[in-house]
């Protein structure tokens, strides 16, 4: 290969597009389409919670117009500002997905300052109304979903012993811990919920040690909250318990094992969020919803769900949508004999005291330290 | 490779013949720089034909790598950004190389000093920022010394090999780290990200003035420099490679090699612990987990393929730097996945080491004698 004639020319490519880029003032000539660009923390074929952001920016890749870039294994340091500001200088990309927790504070806000006409969605539901107003965050109430998946479970096992592999005692995961053991007891009074914390989002050694572990002391049924459910799914499968999936739909990896799942539902959300630029709308900077907005889904139910099962889930996700039905009803105790919510109060989705969730409901087998 | 052959030809081409004494003088510095110089082009030599496997054209490899690298002053800028902690990290692992030993734990290094940097900003609020961010340094780099001169005081005293200990001493420091986060220094109001409060905005380091690059690129480089002086210019250093060429040889003329091994491994350590305080007050602002992005691990690359010269480690550092920043480009234009940039660092890696077998080999560079 002649290296000296390549590097010429890239030399003089390098040149023309610094000037261009210059003479355009940093921006590419995509002036007729819009570019999006999507950052993922992980790798976007995780089966988990970067598949599911993919798979939403998937769906924007067959609207005429859209262009999307994407950037998977991108960390939550400045090297995800460099990569936001690498999509606008030289995609020329004008709405930015940064879908992972950690890029919100500072990164996105810095660009989203630095930037002030494009528009930056973060996954998370952290914007206040102190950060600037061309920044958003969106979250689903993945809590809604778990607790249908609960009741399936709770309906489902033999032993009355589920199990759950979560990342951190942190409120996110507590929620679901909650809201799936709640589930799983409004099908099963005796049913408990054991849970193994692994530490952190990406543990795959750990995940499988916790589900074997929950499996050795008689756990049937089991979910997880972790970054990739695949680890969990699999292991379980060939441990012949059941699963419910989490993030996306992990029935191609089990089967036969997986009775349903709580899903994002990015597919249906961020169309949205393009239909409403496209009107000229805003898009509220805090957005966030359940089943009814459509930001989560519940997964279909699997062979090994019964008609019972089905029918009292699909009941209670009828009652969830409607909004008659509270997860977060008082009583409840938490799994130390303390009363959490009182008698009488209701803690619908909206209510800011779930984002500080630090307890485990009664029925939950583990501790939040 | 056809290339290492092609390059030193013209590289006879360009010396002047006319001074028969050029090659003899010159002859190391040249091979230093032709052999790593080939190894490069044969390792993206290859890569080219990796990538033309998967169907993509290499030249619009070769011209996206260094567009996205160093193609726009906006990817110089990214470049140097991601190069800035490479060249401290890497030092971590240099220096002690001198010694003949090799350290491997610069990412725990980097973590306590980012831990101690952190606590003493919390504790110094009353402060001017100026005094802030000297006592932030200082705590750094001596956390960081303190935790490297663990390794080779166990080396020293217990006999225990410094690579298993500072590579294990990783997994201690991320672990303090989570249990202090998660914990006593947690910012109660940091419900999903577990982190320490913030240091402040006034006491944040800022960028180099006309760039986005912040001062941890010039803190390196200083660091770099003065490592160079101190090994190759100064009695010291003088004797820290006599103990690390010959150890027993060193004891025989009286060195305190120990106290050279524990100095060494200090001045390592610093130098990590500043990447990690710069990582905090540059980027961050505050500690969580998001400072556990392995720039302590491609420090070790850097640290080797510069042949651990501290003063080769700034273009190495720079150069990785580049890759990294082009890898997004790479992702969004051709569509290869994220690990196709390690493939190309695992390539290069592969043809340095391997090269080290040509030095003073090369029959023209030897001169006439």
């Amino acid at each position: 290969m002649d290296f000296g004639r390549i590097s010429r020319r890239h030399l003089l490519q390098g040149g023309a597009a610094l000037t261009l880029g210059t003479a355009l003032g940093g921006r590419s000539a995509f002036a007729a389409d819009t570019t999006i660009g999507f950052i993922y923390v992980g790798s976007r074929d995780d089966y988990g919670y970067n598949q599911a952001h993919a798979a939403g920016a998937a769906v924007l890749k067959k609207m005429p117009g859209l262009k999307v870039v994407e950037e998977e294994k991108v960390p939550e340091t400045d090297a995800v500002e460099k990569t936001m500001e690498s999509m606008i200088n030289l995609d020329g990309a004008s709405l930015l997905f940064p879908t992972s927790f950690g890029y919100y504070n500072p990164h996105m806000i810095k660009m989203a300052n630095k930037f002030p006409k494009l528009r930056f969605e973060h996954c998370g539901g952290l914007w206040t109304d102190k950060d600037p107003k061309n920044a958003g965050s969106y979250f689903g109430y993945i809590d809604e979903a778990q607790f249908i998946s609960g009741i399936v479970a709770g309906h489902t096992s033999k032993t009355s012993k589920l199990g759950f592999v979560a990342a951190k005692p942190i409120p996110q995961v507590l929620r679901n811990i909650n809201a799936f053991t709640l589930g799983a007891k409004l099908a099963n009074p005796k049913a408990t919920t054991q849970v193994i914390f692994t530490g952190d989002w990406s543990m795959p050694v750990k995940e499988a040690e916790a589900t074997n572990s929950l499996i050795d002391q008689g756990v049937d049924v089991l979910t997880c909250h972790v970054d990739g459910p695949k680890t969990m799914v699999e292991n379980a499968a060939r441990r012949g318990a059941m699963v419910c999936g989490y993030h996306v739909n992990q029935s191609a990896l089990a089967p036969k094992a997986y009775l349903t799942g709580a899903e994002w539902n990015w597919e249906a959300l961020y169309p949205k969020f393009i239909k409403m630029i496209a009107a000229g709308e805003a898009i509220p900077n805090f957005y966030r919803g359940g089943f009814k907005e459509e930001i989560v889904k519940q997964s279909p139910y699997g062979e090994a769900v019964s008609a019972e099962a089905r029918k009292h889930a699909d009941e209670m996700k009828a009652k969830l949508i409607a909004g008659t039905y509270t997860i977060f009803k008082g009583p409840i105790m938490d799994n130390k004999g303390k009363t959490v919510i009182t008698a009488g109060t209701d803690r619908g989705q909206k209510d800011p005291e779930l984002e500080k969730m630090d307890y485990l409901v009664e029925g939950v087998i583990g501790a939040t330290s | 490779m056809t290339s290492e052959v092609a390059d030193p030809a013209e590289a006879v081409a360009i010396s002047p013949a006319a001074d028969p004494g050029f090659l003899q003088r010159h002859g190391g510095t040249i091979e230093y720089i032709l052999i790593p110089g080939a190894a490069l082009v044969g390792a993206l030599g290859v890569f080219g034909v990796f990538v033309a496997l998967f169907g993509k054209n290499p030249l619009d490899l070769y011209f996206y790598m260094y567009q996205g690298a160093f193609g726009t002053w906006f990817s110089w800028q990214n470049t140097l950004t991601r190069a800035a902690p490479l060249i401290l990290t890497a030092l971590c692992t240099a220096l002690p190389a001198q010694l003949g030993m090799v350290i491997i734990g610069g990412e725990g290094a980097l973590l306590i000093g980012a831990l101690a940097s952190t606590s003493i900003a919390l504790t110094m609020q009353w402060a001017p920022p100026l005094a802030v961010q000297l006592a932030m340094a200082a705590a750094g780099m001596v956390a960081g010394g303190l935790w490297i001169m663990l390794s080779g005081g166990l080396r020293q005293y217990r006999g225990v090999n410094e690579t298993i200990s500072s590579l294990l001493l990783v997994y201690i420091a991320l672990a303090i780290l989570n249990h202090l986060v998660e914990g006593l220094m947690r910012d109660p109001t940091s419900l999903n990200k577990p982190s320490t409060r913030e240091i402040g905005a006034a006491n944040m380091l800022g960028s180099i003035p006309g760039t986005d690059v912040h001062w941890g690129l010039v803190f390196g480089i200083i660091a770099a420099v003065a490592s160079y002086i101190l090994i190759y210019h100064t009695v010291f250093g003088f004797a820290a490679r006599v103990a690390g060429g010959n150890i027993r040889a060193a004891k025989i003329v009286g060195l305190g090699v120990g106290k050279l091994i524990m100095t060494v491994c200090f001045l390592a350590g610093a130098s990590a612990g500043l990447a990690g305080m710069v990582e905090v007050a540059a980027v961050q602002g505050r500690t969580n987990a998001n400072l556990a992005a392995g720039y302590g691990f491609t420090g070790i690359l850097v640290a080797f393929l510069a042949r651990q010269n501290p003063l080769a480690v700034i273009p190495v550092a720079i150069l990785l730097g580049g890759i990294s920043a082009s890898g997004g480009l790479l992702q969004r234009r051709l569509g290869l996945p994220d690990a196709s940039v390690q493939v190309l660092q695992g390539i290069i890696f592969v043809f340095v080491l391997a090269s080290d077998a040509l030095y003073g080999r090369i029959g023209f560079l030897k001169g006439k004698s």
